[in-house]
């Protein structure tokens, strides 16, 4: 293959890592904080929608991305009432999310579908960006950089900040952070939030750049995958990084198998790849010696209400 | 003055009756208000939606239609969410059951005989006990997240249905459609009510709801499932095997899921088509929540999401509201029923500042690694 | 009892708290001196914990008001009570198992210090308190002794001026409480006064200069302990003459009833502890115990006697001389084996369904509580208003929740539903853990009996005073590990307390250890 071909390749992954690796670093906070959402993927609908109306609405991209953190850490909201201030069940909880984000992004889309908007592909000028190899370091969306930027970000703050410690204090027992005097449910709340915004980043990013135009269901299911990166990177914001790249690989594997010349599989089966090499990855984390179980919040999912 | 939440010392049993109805009325008048704010007539938009289904008594079968995949599924899952597990990908099971099922039909075409249907069925049956068993096996042995497994498989199952219709199972006269032949009259479900649309698939889900309720009322291991959703450790004590638990879980509500499948391909549709997922999978997860995770509250609230179906087509005809608003419509209901769920554990108290904080000073000093099961008491 | 001159450092004027139904504190009143090592006793539900955490500002009290130096003040929450000097131990530790020593101790202080510097004070402090702890560990490795250390840590970076210290001892070894009382005595004569609740009257004798007495949430009595008898501060505290459990020892015992033979196990969870080869015997007629500190193997023993670990567990059980370590819950219960875990809500019973129901989980392989696939929920009741009636359980009736009993109701009740299933062998693990003095001495006298009966008991407990009081024999469980049966008769506590802090016996012991050990039996 040649050097052009392997570049291209790279970018195609790039596009398929980036949606989801915002978005699962969103959940992992939340996660680390000990709350489960699974509403990834209505949210990461929601943004998409958003981004695109507003984006086609004022022609500014910029606005539709603040627009689509803004409407899904809004739809993150309700899953935090209901969660935290109502202690209901977070998986049925964040499932009425999903589907409720799948209801209402086609309904606010359809008045949008086919249309198009300018993408927002590029951040660096075309010298640099369209550069035949130096596009593979410069040729990507902000959104690409934004990611990265965040997964750092995101790094040192669990790590390395007083709040990052405190949040996975609570994640790790909420009632031993109430009894210090940590307010478990207000960082709860700020953390769910945080994971509405980055999912409707993560969701814009199909929307905006991935197919610049309105489809319903746009996301195909990503958002459920990058829940599962998220077990899989063992709540490690680095091996998030790694894991959405991979999981980037095996979803653009039907592009590659396509440009390498590969017939023998049905595009239907090619299409089945990325959700087994979800289930198969995620068998494989569970039975690895080091495996993800033990990084894994002690509170997740679980409600907790103070007591006196 | 603020609200509070008050722990009740019971749980109460008439919040549990009262909060589905509550929660379908706030879902109504939510409703109204975003339809009129999208610039829809809102209250037009609630009658057709509520009130048409049921006035007219000519759509009353399709009522019944309707709400008969949604009952059977629902049931399953009722099964595995009271067990604390969480079968999600339904929609993949109901699939796979209704291509096994498919399969026998097109194996057996041209044949002729009354043992076509049932072994179409028990194809169907067994395909989404085959589709769940996938999960179930994960979760047992390597303890995956069933959740996430399930997921993925309806997926995959649809890419399996759209390789299907468009590969080796075409209709070799269907003017490359990609869609199968159709069943013929030996493959198709008969009507349970003559001249009719109610196919036999109506009756089976009424009595499987009867089925349901006296195994889950009655049995041990009915009593089992609900032991270890409360207390795994306590199940554990009491000799109930959580693997075990998993896979009744999950084999009964893929089973029933795979049924609820092939039912739809040999009744309604006939034949199987790319069209044939219509998300009765995902939609019965509400409908199981809905109906209080019991089989007759269940076979109630099939009817209301069957009203909203049958509702949301009318409402589409009549004042053009899109079909996606049915299913945000029925997320509502879900969210509402969650939020009204509060009730059945704790009291609305309204407070003054600085008021009593609710507290029981009789609660246990439990072990520090124990944490108290029930939520106790409210503050700020 | 202010010192001349001095205001008290704390002072409570008519301290009210009401619950739901629940008068918690009643117009309590008093106040600790500079320097002054104050107990709070009291039984379980007594008040004790309300008032410390008003005290903490975790509560707020309804009325009354607290006085600080002879200032009337207000804690609104736990933050401004650390920064008026008030520090705080739990009785149930605010940690957290996946975090070192040092992020816990970062997260338990106000003020934003750098890792270095913490590090460096942490350190300052542990060598002024000669307390040995490794700021580097995870806490999941740590002994529950170190574990409070990071606690007392905690709060003597915020150099308190009082310091409230709730029901520390509990899960200490002998040693453990020693080296404790040591370091409170060092802070007290620094001037740090010291609250100290607890309801282990030698323990307020030897560390405390004064003592008030709480009943019913209010004050019956401010006493020098020093000058009390144990036996007087008793009845102040229970409002009544002491009934004594005793019980007659030397008595003959039958053939055994449970043997096990290097018994091994996984540890349960992340954080749980392997069984390594434990062997032990009860007879019939016999109470064995078990003591040791929380957190050694007595969760774990208990699941693989009792057979809830599906058969993960290696060695030999005999029940009744039948071999049963392939066996699951049913059987061995069948057998005759029936067991009371320590967790009540959510092991030992389902707090969400009824009494009735509860019966049904594990009487109903010995009480024909099912029939062909279905249950019998009329025998299911019979059986729950039976025990009910016999063990005196305060509750509305067999279709009360589980959960709608306090705790000592609800392990009567427990203890009730083995008991009536008249067992050949009970395996129980802190019986009268978080219950009152009443429902405890009720559930000592039922053990007593059924082992008089000619069951075989074994007894996990934490509860020394208990196992001393119960048992014909004990073993200490420590790591995993069992040491040798001893008899009660003539036991010397310190070898039990050194053997729960982790002395395996002459071998294994260092040679302080063993010499220690020597002069003791000697």
């Amino acid at each position: 293959m040649s050097s052009a071909v392997l570049i291209s390749i790279a970018m195609t992954v790039v596009g398929a890592a980036t949606p989801i690796l915002l978005a699962a670093l969103g959940e992992l906070v939340v996660e680390k904080s000990g709350v489960l959402n699974l509403g990834l993927e209505g949210m990461m609908l929601i943004g998409a929608v958003t981004a695109f109306a507003v984006t086609y609405s004022t022609g500014s991209a910029p606005l539709g991305l603040i627009a689509a953190m803004a409407a899904s850490a809004a739809a993150s909201m309700i899953f935090g009432f209901l969660t935290l201030t109502l202690t209901a069940n977070q998986v049925a909880t964040g499932l009425a999310l999903t589907i409720f984000g799948i209801g209402l992004s086609s309904l606010i889309g359809q008045g949008f579908v086919g249309r198009t908007v300018d993408a927002l592909h590029r951040t660096f000028p075309a010298a640099l960006a369209e550069h035949p190899v130096w596009r593979l370091i410069f040729g990507h969306s902000p959104l690409v950089y934004i990611s990265l930027v965040m997964t750092a970000l995101v790094a040192w703050f669990l790590t390395r900040s007083r709040a990052g410690l405190i949040l996975r204090a609570i994640g790790e027992s909420d009632e031993a952070a109430h009894s210090i005097g940590y307010s478990v449910i207000g960082v709860r709340y700020l953390a769910v939030a945080f994971g509405g915004a980055m999912a409707g980043l993560g969701g814009s990013y199909y929307s905006l750049v991935l197919t610049p135009m309105w489809a319903d269901r746009l996301t195909a299911g990503r958002g459920w995958i990058a829940l599962a990166l998220v077990v899989f990177a063992s709540w490690r914001p680095l091996r998030l990084l790694a894991g959405a790249y991979l999981f980037g690989a095996v979803m653009t594997f039907e592009l590659h198998a396509k440009a390498a010349g590969v017939s023998f599989l049905a595009p239907e089966f090619l299409a089945m790849l990325p959700y087994l090499a979800t289930i198969v990855v995620l068998t494989v984390i569970s039975v690895a010696p080091a495996g993800g179980r033990l990084a894994a919040p002690a509170c997740l999912g679980k409600p907790f209400r103070a007591t006196g | 003055m603020r609200l509070r939440l008050e722990a009740r010392r019971e749980p109460s049993r008439a919040m549990l009756y009262v909060t589905p109805a509550l929660a379908v009325a706030m879902t109504v008048l939510a409703g109204i208000f975003i339809f009129t704010a999208m610039g829809y007539d809102g209250l037009g938009a609630i009658y057709q939606i509520f009130i048409t289904p049921l006035a007219d008594p000519y759509r009353w079968q399709d009522l019944f239609v309707k709400a008969a995949p949604l009952i059977i599924i629902a049931l399953g899952l009722a099964v595995g969410f009271r067990a604390n597990v969480w079968n999600i990908g339904a929609e993949g099971q109901y699939i796979v059951g209704a291509l096994a099922g498919t399969g026998v039909a097109l194996a057996s075409w041209g044949m002729e005989g009354y043992w076509i249907l049932p072994a179409m069925i028990l194809a169907g049956i067994l395909g989404g006990l085959a589709w769940a068993a996938i999960p179930a096996f994960l979760k047992t042995r390597f303890k995956v997240n069933e959740i996430l497994t399930s997921l993925m498989l309806t997926y995959v199952a649809i890419q399996l249905l759209y390789y299907l219709m468009r590969g080796p199972w075409k209709d070799p006269e269907g003017f490359n459609f990609p869609q199968t032949r159709l069943f013929t009259e030996w493959q198709t479900l008969p009507a349970a009510v003559p001249g009719t649309l109610i196919h036999l698939g109506v009756p089976v889900a009424l009595a499987l709801a009867v089925v349901a309720w006296v195994v889950l009322a009655r049995t041990v291991t009915g009593f089992q499932v609900r032991i270890v959703g409360l207390a795994p450790q306590a199940a554990r004590y009491a000799g109930f095997s959580a693997r075990r638990t998993v896979w009744l879980a999950l084999l009964t509500s893929g089973g029933l899921a795979g049924l609820a499948g092939i039912f739809e391909a040999a009744g309604p549709f006939q034949q199987m088509t790319p069209q044939f997922p219509v998300n009765y999978g995902f939609t019965a997860i509400i409908v199981a929540f809905l109906g209080r995770l019991h089989p007759l509250g269940i076979v109630l609230a099939g009817m209301v999401l069957a009203v909203s179906y049958v509702g949301g087509e009318n409402a589409q005809t009549t004042i053009g509201l899109p079909y996606a608003a049915t299913g945000m419509f029925q997320a509502m209901m879900l969210f509402f029923l969650l939020a009204v769920d509060v009730l059945v554990r704790y009291r609305l108290r309204l407070s003054g500042p600085g008021a009593a904080r609710p507290h029981q000073e009789s609660r246990p000093q439990a072990p520090a690694a124990a944490r108290t099961p029930a939520p106790e008491s409210a503050s700020a | 009892m202010g010192q001349e001159g001095h205001p008290p450092r704390l002072a409570l004027e008519g301290i009210t708290k009401r619950f739901p139904g629940v008068l918690a504190n009643d117009e309590v009143s008093f106040a600790v001196a500079p320097g002054e090592i104050h107990a709070l006793l009291g039984e379980n539900g007594a008040g004790k914990s309300t008032l410390v955490k008003i005290i903490y500002g975790v509560l707020h009290a309804d009325e009354g008001r607290i006085l600080w130096d002879g200032r009337p003040v207000e804690i609104p929450n736990p933050k401004a009570a650390r920064r008026l000097g008030i520090g705080m131990v739990f009785q149930h530790f605010s940690l957290f198992e996946a975090m070192t020593v040092l992020e816990n101790i970062a997260l338990g202080i106000d003020e934003k210090v750098g890792w270095r510097e913490l590090q460096e004070r942490v350190v300052r402090i542990l060598e002024a308190y000669d307390l040995p702890l490794d700021p580097r560990r995870e806490v999941h490795t740590l002994s529950v002794g170190e574990r409070q250390r990071i606690e007392i840590v905690r709060a003597l970076l915020q150099k308190p001026r009082l310091l409230i210290m709730d029901e520390p001892t509990s899960v200490l070894t002998p040693q453990e409480v020693e080296r404790l009382f040591d370091t409170l005595r060092q802070l007290a004569s620094e001037g740090c006064s010291i609250l100290y609740i607890s309801h282990k009257l030698h323990e307020i004798k030897a560390l405390c200069d004064t003592a008030t007495i709480l009943r019913g949430g209010r004050v019956v009595g401010t006493c020098d302990p020093k000058a009390e008898s144990a036996r007087s501060m008793a009845e102040m505290m229970i409002g009544g003459a002491l009934r004594d459990v005793s019980r007659r020892r030397g008595g003959e015992f039958g053939q055994d009833r449970l043997n096990v033979v290097r018994l091994s196990a996984p540890g349960e969870g992340p954080f749980g502890v392997p069984l390594k080869e434990i062997s032990l015997n009860v007879r019939a007629g016999e109470i064995v115990g078990i003591a040791g500190v929380a957190g050694n193997g007595q969760n774990e023993l208990l699941a693989a006697l009792a057979g809830e670990m599906e058969g993960a567990e290696h060695g030999a059980i005999f029940l009744n001389g039948k071999a049963c370590i392939a066996a699951n819950v049913g059987e061995r219960r069948r057998e005759g084996m029936c067991s009371v875990p320590e967790e009540r809500y959510g092991h030992g019973a389902v707090p969400g369904i009824s009494l009735s129901d509860n019966a049904v989980l594990t009487a109903r392989y010995r009480m024909g509580l099912t029939g062909q696939g279905f249950i019998r929920y009329a025998a299911a009741e019979d059986f729950a208003r039976n025990v009910i009636e016999t063990f005196g359980v305060r509750t509305t009736g067999p279709k009360a929740t589980a959960g709608s009993l306090s705790g000592g109701n609800l392990q009567k009740f427990i203890m009730g539903r083995e008991i009536l299933q008249k067992p050949d062998i009970l395996v129980v693990s802190q019986p009268t853990w978080g219950v009152d003095a009443g429902a405890a001495a009720a559930i000592h006298q039922a053990l007593l009996d059924l082992a008089a009966a000619g069951s075989a008991i074994l007894l996990i407990s934490q509860d020394l005073d208990e196992l001393l009081a119960l048992c014909d024999r004990i073993a200490v469980i420590n790591g995993g590990r069992l040491s040798q049966m001893m008899e009660v008769e003539g036991i010397s506590i310190e070898r039990v307390g050194l053997l729960m802090g982790g002395m395996h016996g002459e071998n294994e012991s260092p040679p302080g250890g063993g010499a220690r050990e020597r002069r003791n039996a000697a």
